[in-house]
């Protein structure tokens, strides 16, 4: 859930002409039917119950009651709730930009075929996917380490003193950079997929024109790859705002720096399964699945609309 | 203005057409396209070298670490072996410290996995034939309702079901894991517009014609023809089972019912509780066992799935 998913369904756009035009039969159901029923018992009615949840208030006197929207106007002026969100705010502003901009190049050199090994290039770029965010999480960890690990290992051999990667200054840098080492691979295959797929007539035109490669590159295929740049910056976002995994596994190492309130999803957590809060915790869950997808919902309008 | 679906339209060209043609096809457009441009570039390849670098260092710093006994950890070079040479050591340790727990656990992923990500490829396939072959009456509604509920966060989620399964008396269970593996909107995104381009549609009109029925059509003349797309959701939903952290750390208390993910944690945290042994060694070994499964599977499918993939970002 706090990893990226993949590509998942790309965007509302016309479905393509079914193949059966006269035949408009409940056939079709008899194959999605399954997929429906397990949708609705793990997605939709958890909604529901999410928002049924945050209508009502454990009370210590008076048990539950229904509330209306305290919660959410107790989630609108929480501090806690309102800084972990700046934090991954600040993440995403930083992060997603670097990974996805080193992920653009690599897959433009990719494209270029002007690499030596290309296909050695692309499927080790990619391989970090593979690896689950928990042990990417405990292996930069041991890394990170001053006193053992490889930045140890620099102080040591160079005779310097690298600052401490887990310190609270730099311990968001440092969780930015494992998310940015798992997913590089996965977004740069996404553009490289689609620079594949650009018809390669229209190389051959730029190139009577005149045009050079980064008139190619600018003029042709970004253009090309809006789609895909679109998609993987909002799953990119989506992403960070439900970051988790990496901070609470590095939470042991780097205890001062990293609370419990840390990122948003970290601190719903810690109500549900520390502080017993369901409602309220469902509240702030919602909140940000709101934020989340206004913010998506903005992002693929402004990319679906910019140039021609 | 470029919708996904203008964008589409353009790049109709390479497309794969289906299973037996896709990946050689993909392969000499490939070949055909750096040809043109034989101008290699040392800069260029030096310069992304330095990603593949960064990409690799940390996984060769596991292969090697994992070679270490604990103290070696801690002496020597990250990126270098120690004197001691412990990989089988660790390897034997891995799997049978706290009787054999690790073994427990990669039974308990393998289980997930099987459950989860096969059901999820099976529930995909299903659901993506559908959407592509067949017109019916809810069809977009469905659509619409699973893209919508896509871009809500995991975490909206995770409390509520954690509750209702708790409810319902699943959490601890192995199906408070494998239930709601069982979903992959990418899959089903993937094999729809898999199925919309790999199966011609006169092809199951002749089997109909033929006399066959709908669940005979669908196994003897569109299966075969999806087997990339299969392979692509199937790869992407192992990836997801075998990667998950969140949801059994959610719905799960007893170890015994513990993925790989969370048991390697548990390790890894149990030298910071009081009295607690530190296994580092074990935890870096332990790690090493839990990635190298799926590194051989996309090693080993690169093919297929690529072209599943290519066929998938055609539409995004």
């Amino acid at each position: 859930m706090t990893t990226l998913q993949p590509p998942a369904i790309a965007e509302p756009r016309p479905a393509p002409p079914p193949a059966r035009r006269d035949r408009r039969s409940w056939t079709g159901w008899g194959f999605l039917g399954p997929f429906v029923a397990v949708f609705a018992l793990v997605f939709l009615a958890p909604i529901a119950y999410s928002v049924y949840l945050s209508l009502f208030r454990e009370q210590l006197i008076g048990g539950t009651t229904f509330v209306g929207l305290d919660n959410y106007g107790q989630a609108l002026t929480d501090d806690r709730f309102w800084a972990s969100l700046g934090r991954v705010s600040l993440f995403l502003a930083v992060q997603v930009p670097i990974m996805l901009g080193i992920a653009l190049l690599v897959a433009l050199a990719l494209d270029s075929g002007r690499l030596y090994g290309r296909d050695f290039f692309r499927v080790s770029i990619f391989l970090p996917y593979a690896v689950p965010a928990v042990v990417a999480t405990l292996m930069w960890g041991f890394m990170y380490g001053t006193r053992f690990g490889l930045v140890g290992d620099i102080n040591g051999a160079l005779g310097v003193s690298l600052p401490d990667p887990l310190s609270p200054d730099l311990v968001l840098a440092s969780i930015g950079n494992i998310v940015t080492w798992e997913f590089v691979g996965y977004n740069m295959l996404i553009f490289y997929a689609a620079l594949r797929v650009v018809p390669h007539s229209l190389y051959e035109a730029a190139q009577i024109d005149g045009a050079g490669q980064i008139r190619v590159i600018t003029a042709i295929k970004l253009p090309a790859i809006r789609g895909a740049l679109v998609i993987a910056t909002i799953f990119s976002i989506i992403g960070s705002f439900q970051l988790f995994n990496e901070p609470s596994i590095l939470q042991p190492l780097a205890p001062n720096a990293i609370t419990t309130d840390y990122t948003p999803n970290s601190y719903t957590y810690a109500l549900s399964f520390n502080g017993q809060q369901h409602n309220y915790s469902a509240t702030v869950a919602i909140v940000m699945g709101l934020i989340t997808m206004a913010i998506a919902y903005v992002v693929q309008l402004r990319g679906m609309r910019k140039g021609v | 203005m470029t919708s996904p679906a203008a964008t589409a339209v353009d790049r109709s060209a390479p497309a794969p057409s289906g299973p037996s043609g896709s990946a050689p096809r993909l392969r000499t457009s490939r070949r055909r396209h750096s040809s043109d441009q034989p101008r290699r570039s040392v800069l260029l390849t030096v310069l992304t070298g330095l990603v593949l670098l960064y990409s690799l260092v940390p996984l060769i710093w596991l292969a090697v670490s994992a070679t270490k006994t604990q103290e070696g950890l801690s002496r020597s070079f990250g990126l270098w072996f120690d004197g001691d040479f412990a990989l089988w050591d660790n390897i034997g340790e891995t799997f049978t410290y706290d009787d054999g727990v690790f073994t427990r656990w990669l039974l308990n992923t393998l289980l997930y996995v099987g459950l989860g990500a096969g059901g999820a490829t099976l529930l995909a396939v299903l659901g993506g034939y559908a959407l592509a072959k067949f017109r019916f009456p809810g069809r977009r509604a469905v659509f619409a309702v699973v893209i919508g509920a896509v871009a809500v966060p995991g975490t909206a989620l995770a409390v509520p079901t954690f509750l209702m399964f708790s409810e319902m008396g699943l959490t601890n269970t192995p199906w408070a894991v494998i239930i709601p593996s069982l979903i992959s909107p990418f899959g089903l995104y993937l094999m729809w517009v898999f199925a919309t381009e790999a199966i011609p549609t006169e092809l199951m009109e002749a089997a109909r014609i033929d006399g066959a029925g709908e669940v005979r059509t669908f196994f003897r003349v569109a299966l075969p023809l999806l087997a990339p797309g299969i392979v692509t959701v199937l790869l992407f939903t192992m990836v997801a089972t075998w990667n998950n952290y969140f949801l059994p750390l959610v719905m799960l208390k007893d170890p015994d019912w513990y993925p790989l993910t969370l048991g390697l944690n548990s390790w890894n945290a149990q030298a910071a509780t009081a009295g607690g042994e530190a296994v580092f060694n074990l935890v870096v070994t332990g790690s090493l066992i839990t990635i190298l499964p799926l590194i051989a599977a996309f090693l080993l499918l690169q093919r297929y799935w690529q072209s599943g993939l290519a066929a998938g970002s055609v539409k995004e």
